[in-house]
């Protein structure tokens, strides 16, 4: 077999790749360079493309056009065991007849590697189990067998390990422990990893660059923080965490600052965060960045009036309120619990306001 | 059950616990009745009539208890040959049976499609026939007129003369066919089952198609191999039809001994010691076999 893992090192490359199913278009000219190195997360809901992506990656699909590299080697039309990838995948496809040690040894002993005890007990060392290396995969709990299949895949040190859904079978501590942990790996073994996700946490806990994915193409792409306060797009906005989004008129568009008015309220924000050039905008503020208090202004800031809390719910760092606006529509605001007694009360008439520089504005269709 | 915690005291009430522990054994009456008066006393029956030995009488049928348990021996020592043809039929058989059925239960569990649950019932379909009519059908297909021998001829494969009914050829493809199902279903079963990730995991581990099939595909299918080779093998060894059908003289299985010691010579002594042997030297097959084969590791 020719061993590419040594001549295909480098960036992954995706070149307008399609992947047409019958009548359905999974996957639409994407083209996407994952830096060598990084921690990339594919994000989007379920039926975006993303797994079908990583399949074309991993050779379990084939592309209906475009061309898929690594570095300098097209890969698009290899199969799977001759590419120098590897893949966790859901529900870890562990070998239920095999122990954990031939588990993991399983693709060292494919390619004839040497020294298979000492590469198979340093990786799991690594992923602390080597004390159940006898085992069958029968007997390990979720989170243990997750462990496993991730040493299974990085113990041949591919170029690429491909997560595929990981931490979704498990419960929510153990997801969390694992996300700490994955990222470890990661920097340990610094391998590219490719992390496809529906879950926004587990992307922004761990991956350097997001690209957040709808309907087979890339709606965004960048570090956890810019997609989460640059949203680019509505649907980017809504999917990572929670938005805002206020019909807007655009009154002045010059200079640093665009002035728009929702509802006879002039809010300003910097013209840098306005993504649109249409005169009809959504206007966006994140529920955190939002203060609220009684009936009165306060200057300086963006605030909208006449808003009544309609609902309060205590989650133990914050405190979220569902405002009810004037034009009936209803606003998020979170208050950090900060140990002072909650700001308003259902029923109470409140103003809200932030800083215009946290205010950003989209275009109003897609 | 609430009731119950409620009032722990009170005798009225009938303990649901205890009910509970003796429902399984209720449920299980039936079946241990069934295999009571249907198997086990038949056995005790069996079992006596082995030791038996002929009335001073001389009057056929007539046996009187004896303990003579070298009938098995005498038994044995007679029909050795019949006993090694048995299992020598019953292992090709088998092991006809599983090389023909591993690649068509491959092939229904992993690329039928939609033509799956069609495929399955093919493969039952034979059963809506008697067994004896199909291995009289198999006479006529082997026979000197039928299809397979004139083709045969026509290639000049055989000589003019040359037929393959009664021979131990015919006995041992009838049995083959006749067991078939028995073969094909628990392995498709088995690999229906695989999930088909493992091949993917496999391949993603750089494991081509034949060492996916090799490290994958046939360990994992195993427990399937080894139910169906036991009920080919099980009742092909006992089998006395496809031997009478479709051999000679010379081809007599020990199911084939067994008949006539009891229905036409009326020596049920011998017979029923041979049965036991049969039985016995079934079972220490089998137990070898399963352990040989390990499949108790498999999950």
């Amino acid at each position: 077999m020719v061993d590419l893992t040594s001549s295909a090192v480098g960036d992954l490359q995706l070149r307008n790749i399609t992947k047409r199913f019958a009548d359905f278009v999974a996957v639409d000219d994407l083209t996407l360079t994952i830096p060598k190195g990084s921690f990339f997360a594919l994000l989007g809901p379920s039926g975006c493309g993303k797994t079908t992506t990583l399949r074309m990656i991993a050779g379990l699909e084939e592309p209906t056009s475009g061309s898929i590299h690594i570095g300098d080697t097209d890969i698009t039309h290899t199969k799977p065991y001759q590419r120098p990838v590897n893949t966790v995948f859901q529900n870890y496809a562990l070998f239920p007849h095999l122990t954990i040690f031939e588990n993991v040894a399983f693709g060292l002993r494919r390619r004839g590697m040497k020294d298979v005890d000492e590469a198979v007990t340093k990786v799991l060392a690594l992923v602390e189990l080597g004390h159940l290396k006898d085992r069958k995969p029968g007997q390990l709990s979720g989170g243990q067998q997750q462990r496993i299949a991730v040493a299974r895949a990085i113990v041949n040190r591919p170029a690429l390990l491909l997560l595929d859904e990981p931490l979704g079978a498990l419960d929510l501590k153990l997801r969390r422990q694992m996300q700490i942990e994955l990222k470890w790996i990661q920097t340990e073994v610094g391998i590219t990893f490719v992390h496809v996700t529906h879950d926004q946490e587990e992307a922004m806990t761990m991956a350097d660059t997001i690209a957040v994915m709808n309907k087979g193409k890339i709606e965004q792409m960048g570090s956890p923080v810019e997609l989460y306060e640059n949203p680019k797009t509505v649907f980017v906005a809504n999917f990572l965490g929670q938005s805002n989004l206020i019909e807007a008129t655009v009154q002045t568009n010059s200079g640093a600052e665009t002035s728009v008015d929702i509802h006879g309220s002039r809010i300003l924000l910097p013209s840098s965060r306005n993504t649109s050039s249409k005169s009809k905008v959504l206007v966006g503020v994140r529920p955190e960045k939002i203060n609220i208090q009684t009936e009165g202004s306060s200057a300086g800031k963006n605030s909208l009036s006449g808003g009544v809390v309609t609902d309060i719910s205590f989650v133990g760092v914050s405190t979220q309120y569902q405002v009810e606006m004037p034009w009936k529509q209803e606003i998020m605001v979170f208050e950090q619990n900060d140990g002072g007694a909650p700001n308003s009360r259902k029923g109470d008439q409140v103003t809200l306001s932030w800083e215009p520089h946290f205010t950003f504005a989209l275009d109003s269709e897609s | 059950m609430a009731i119950a915690h409620v009032s722990p005291g009170t005798s009225t009430h009938v303990n649901p616990e205890r009910t509970g522990r003796r429902i399984p054994y209720l449920l299980m009456l039936p079946g241990l009745l069934w295999l009571f008066i249907f198997f086990i006393y038949p056995l005790i029956n069996l079992a006596e009539t082995s030791t038996k030995t002929r009335a001073a009488s001389q009057e056929t049928g007539a046996f009187i208890q004896t303990y003579r348990f070298a009938n098995y021996l005498d038994a044995f020592i007679e029909y050795q040959d019949q006993f090694l043809r048995s299992f020598t039929y019953a292992f090709m058989a088998t092991l006809l049976a599983l090389v023909i059925s591993y690649p068509l239960a491959y092939a229904i569990a992993f690329k039928s499609g939609r033509y799956k649950n069609i495929l399955l019932i093919l493969v039952i379909a034979p059963f809506f026939t008697s067994f004896l009519l199909r291995t009289i059908a198999w006479k006529q297909i082997l026979g000197a007129e039928g299809p397979v021998v004139s083709a045969l001829r026509a290639l000049h494969l055989i000589g003019p003369d040359t037929t393959i009914t009664a021979s131990s050829f015919a006995v041992v493809m009838g049995l083959t066919y006749n067991f078939l199902p028995f073969m094909t279903l628990p392995i498709y079963a088995s690999l229906d089952r695989i999930d088909p990730r493992l091949m993917e995991a496999s391949g993603d581990l750089y494991a081509n198609g034949l060492t996916t099939f090799r490290k994958v595909t046939v360990p994992l299918s195993m427990p399937g191999v080894v139910a169906g080779t036991l009920l080919t093998f099980i009742p092909a060894a006992g089998d006395y039809i496809n031997a009478a059908i479709l051999g000679n003289p010379t081809t007599k299985m020990i199911g084939n001994v067994i008949d006539s010691r009891f229905f036409r010579i009326v020596d049920y002594p011998t017979a029923a010691a041979l049965s036991f042997t049969l039985m016995a030297a079934i079972l220490f097959l089998v137990i070898i076999y399963i352990r040989r084969s390990g499949t108790d590791e498999l999950v």
